[in-house]
């Protein structure tokens, strides 16, 4: 490192945001106070963090003293291995209302980093976004629009993207116009511990590898935990992912997102969506509240140009939730479309029947159908969840054909069997282990 | 000892008015490969006559064919290639210029648009540093008396006022890049395999006349006869080249696309950073899908616009693709960096290229 960097980092930590140092392999070494008061002139938070941000060594720890910090730049991060470390998700602050250029509020283009207590607020585009991360950490990170629902809030919360080894632990995001955590086209993702609250989708796994989501709260979204396979991207196939021990609740804020994506579809009141997955296991959770449905699984719906893109969830497994309050006030012209067919209250758990026209014929092959377990639900004879498969294709096609069913699928083979993620533990800088 | 620190940050700090420093004739090869940079643009030596932007010795002049809108600066490039180096010629990639070779550009206005190249005013000088470690950004901004340009890692923003085209007077918030936006450009790979490489001096973005000194020649020849390209084809005809932008004799749709390869491919192409988008603006993508049309957005969020696909043939008012390149707002701005104000022929050319497309 040059004489000329390692001096700024030195100087950094005499600023007057005096919190906020560097530690770790890169230690501040003893100044002068000349060069100290010289510096002070030019700190503002922007230039301390960004700066910081730039001088930090593989391993370095970056911590950011509690406080607003109010920043007009987007912050961004392309060193390996360093942790930014803050007092608290309530007490240190970025807050990018007032902010004046970057597409996020911090964009992380590194491997091996920690994100830890600390909150993003108000950013003009998505707040944090990691791209191409080999290890990425979100421990106790909040990101939030202040403002609550709004289709100019930024599109993601916690965003990974062209990850792999993902954990989101602890965290909450709240006002996202798209997704409040959102992970897409990675590869070995756990989230957990997790707050998702008035977001468009509180939780969505898109386009992504083997995924545990378990133990978060997603209310007061218009979607809680959506699980989506879309077309025309580099990443396809999503596959392997597992929803358990979630509490996904009242999930009632009216459709926010910016027409034009994907979740603009969701209806208000969607508990859990899977859309063209294969293999994911919906168990243990807790499912109430919900004015469209509990869990929705459906095929893509549009039209799309992408020979190598498969449409349809397969292996999918539905089991030990408990449903309660679902289904009474369907929205959209989804909700329509299936209080239409199933009247309202809509079942606890609908499937749209949209197979590939072969199987319509040959029957869904083995592993590959629709696996409705054991589930407490809204059945007022059994206490089970109620169940109906839309048969939307001959809803469509042959209507004189239309079959919908309440029983529950008997499709060959079983329930996929998932092992889950593991993601290796966090790096020891960050003081917690897995 | 402190002395030395103290004014090597004050150079740093962008208080370094006053200090003379003459410059070098020839490059100092150390400061391009060290992989520290010099305090100070002058410490480089690739000037002969720094404020003037005259070469040194082995510091070629060069210019794109269609270039990157940067908020409507002239741009002066320069690519220095040590003695008895050159990169290998391909048609499809960037020049792999050799270690210690650099790429040097300046962003100016000049005074009265009317009158260009007179009275130019320097803002800040861009270099890419190929270090055996691999290419390096290190952003300089000029003083006020233009002496030296000093190094920025976190960029610079400042008021940047000349008279447009058109006579008026015109002010713009102009933002330079600090090192990591730099470099978010720049960037290939994912993980920890992650490269920095240069954007556009490849064939086709070179493969035209270039008005040297001693009179007008194609680039890839003269980087030939420089000795610092080898193996390009004898007549620059069989090599590629993209459509000027604004050459209204080249059909349309190979100006736009021309346009979209330079200003937007360095991030949306398979191997770039917006390659999770799906959406690959390089000229090489040929599935229309991939380029936009009828392609629904990823992760746009109010990016959309409102609306369901990237290009929405016979529809510019419809296509993401045009209202993002129509806004200034950070939330909704493409490209993400590296402007402050809308390219509006730019724009004008897409919309012109969408609006004739059959729907």
């Amino acid at each position: 490192m040059s004489r000329f960097l390692a001096l700024s980092a030195a100087a950094l930590a005499l600023t007057p945001l005096a919190a906020l140092a560097q530690t770790g392999t890169e230690s501040a070494a003893p100044q002068s106070d000349t060069i100290a008061s010289g510096m002070t002139r030019a700190a503002n938070a922007y230039t301390a963090i960004q700066q910081a941000l730039m001088l930090a060594e593989p391993g370095a720890v970056i911590e950011l003293g509690p406080g607003r910090y109010e920043l007009k730049d987007g912050l961004s991060l392309n060193v390996d291995d360093v942790t930014i470390k803050g007092a608290g998700m309530d007490q240190t602050i970025l807050s990018f209302r007032n902010q004046e250029s970057g597409a996020e509020g911090l964009l992380v283009e590194a491997s091996g980093v920690t994100l830890m207590d600390f909150a993003v607020e108000d950013a003009k585009g998505d707040a944090i976004k990691v791209i191409g991360a080999d290890g990425i950490s979100f421990i106790r990170v909040r990101t939030e629009w202040t403002n609550g629902p709004d289709p100019l809030n930024g599109a993601y919360g916690l965003y990974p993207v062209a990850s792999r080894n993902v954990l989101i632990d602890g965290a909450i995001a709240r006002g996202a116009s798209d997704a409040g955590i959102y992970v897409g086209q990675s590869d070995n993702i756990i989230v957990r511990n997790s707050l998702a609250e008035y977001n468009v989708a509180g939780i969505e796994i898109e386009n992504s590898y083997v995924a545990d989501v378990h133990d978060n709260i997603a209310r007061h979204n218009t979607g809680g935990v959506l699980v989506f396979d879309l077309p025309n991207l580099p990443q396809q196939g999503g596959h392997s992912v597992r929803v358990f021990n979630n509490r996904i609740i009242d999930n009632d804020t009216p459709n926010f997102a910016p027409p034009g994506n994907i979740v603009g579809s969701v209806p208000a009141g969607t508990g859990v969506m899977v859309m063209a997955n294969s293999k994911v296991e919906v168990f243990n959770n807790e499912i109430s509240n919900n004015g469209t449905a509990g869990v929705l699984i459906v095929a893509y719906p549009n039209e799309y140009d992408d020979e190598t893109y498969y449409p349809y969830p397969e292996g999918i497994s539905v089991h030990g939730n408990s449903f309660a309050n679902n289904g009474t006030a369907p929205d959209n012209d989804i909700g329509e479309l299936v209080a239409s067919i199933s009247g309202t209250p809509v079942p606890d758990i609908v499937w749209d029947g949209n197979i590939p026209l072969w199987h319509y014929f040959t029957g869904i092959p083995e592993d590959r159908g629709i696996y409705i377990g054991d589930n407490a639900g809204s059945d007022p004879d059994t206490g089970k969840a109620t169940f109906i498969d839309l048969d939307v294709i001959a809803y469509f096609t042959w209507s004189w054909f239309h079959a919908p069913s309440r029983d529950l699928p008997r499709h060959a083979g079983g329930p996929p069997s998932l092992s889950g993620a593991t993601v290796p533990p966090v790096s020891a800088a960050s003081g917690k282990g897995e | 000892m402190l002395s030395t620190r103290i004014s090597t940050w004050l150079l740093a700090a962008g208080l370094a008015f006053g200090m003379a420093v003459s410059a070098q004739a020839k490059v100092n090869a150390d400061a391009i490969t060290q992989g520290k940079p010099p305090a100070a643009l002058s410490e480089f030596g690739f000037f002969a006559d720094l404020r003037a932007q005259t070469p040194a010795d082995r510091v070629l002049p060069y210019d794109l064919i269609t270039p990157l809108f940067t908020d409507y600066a002239d741009k002066l490039r320069f690519v220095y290639v040590p003695e008895g180096e050159a990169a290998p010629y391909n048609p499809d990639e960037v020049f792999d210029l050799p270690v210690g070779s650099a790429l040097i550009k300046t962003f100016a206005y000049p005074e009265d648009a009317r009158v260009p190249n007179k009275n130019l005013k320097l803002i800040e000088t861009r270099i890419l540093a190929h270090t055996p470690a691999g290419w390096r950004t290190y952003p300089y901004v000029w003083n006020a008396q233009m002496t030296d340009a000093v190094l920025s890692p976190l960029g610079a923003k400042m008021d940047v006022s000349w008279i447009t085209e058109d006579g008026t007077s015109r002010t713009i918030r102009y933002a330079v890049p600090n090192m990591n936006q730099c470099r978010s450009c720049h960037v290939k790979g994912t993980g920890r395999a992650r490269t920095t490489i240069p954007i556009g001096p490849e064939a086709k973005n070179l493969n035209h006349d270039y008005p040297y000194k001693d009179g007008p020649a194609n680039q890839l020849t003269h980087w030939t006869q420089a000795g610092i390209l080898t193996g390009a084809p004898e007549d620059p005809d069989d090599a590629p080249r993209i459509a000027r932008w604004d050459d209204e004799t080249i059909p349309l749709e190979a100006r736009a696309r021309g346009y979209l390869d330079i200003n937007c491919a360095h991030c949306h192409a398979p191997d770039g950073p917006a390659h999770t988008s799906g959406l690959y603006l390089d000229t090489r993508a040929a599935d229309p899908s991939q380029y936009g049309v009828f392609k629904r957005p990823v992760a746009a969020g109010r990016g959309s616009g409102g609306h369901e696909f990237s290009i929405n043939p016979g529809d510019p008012d419809r296509s993401i693709i045009v209202y993002r390149m129509n806004s200034t707002d950070p939330g909704i701005m493409m490209p993400e960096l590296g402007r402050s104000t809308i390219h509006h022929e730019g724009v004008a050319l897409i919309r012109e290229w969408i609006a004739a497309m059959e729907d």
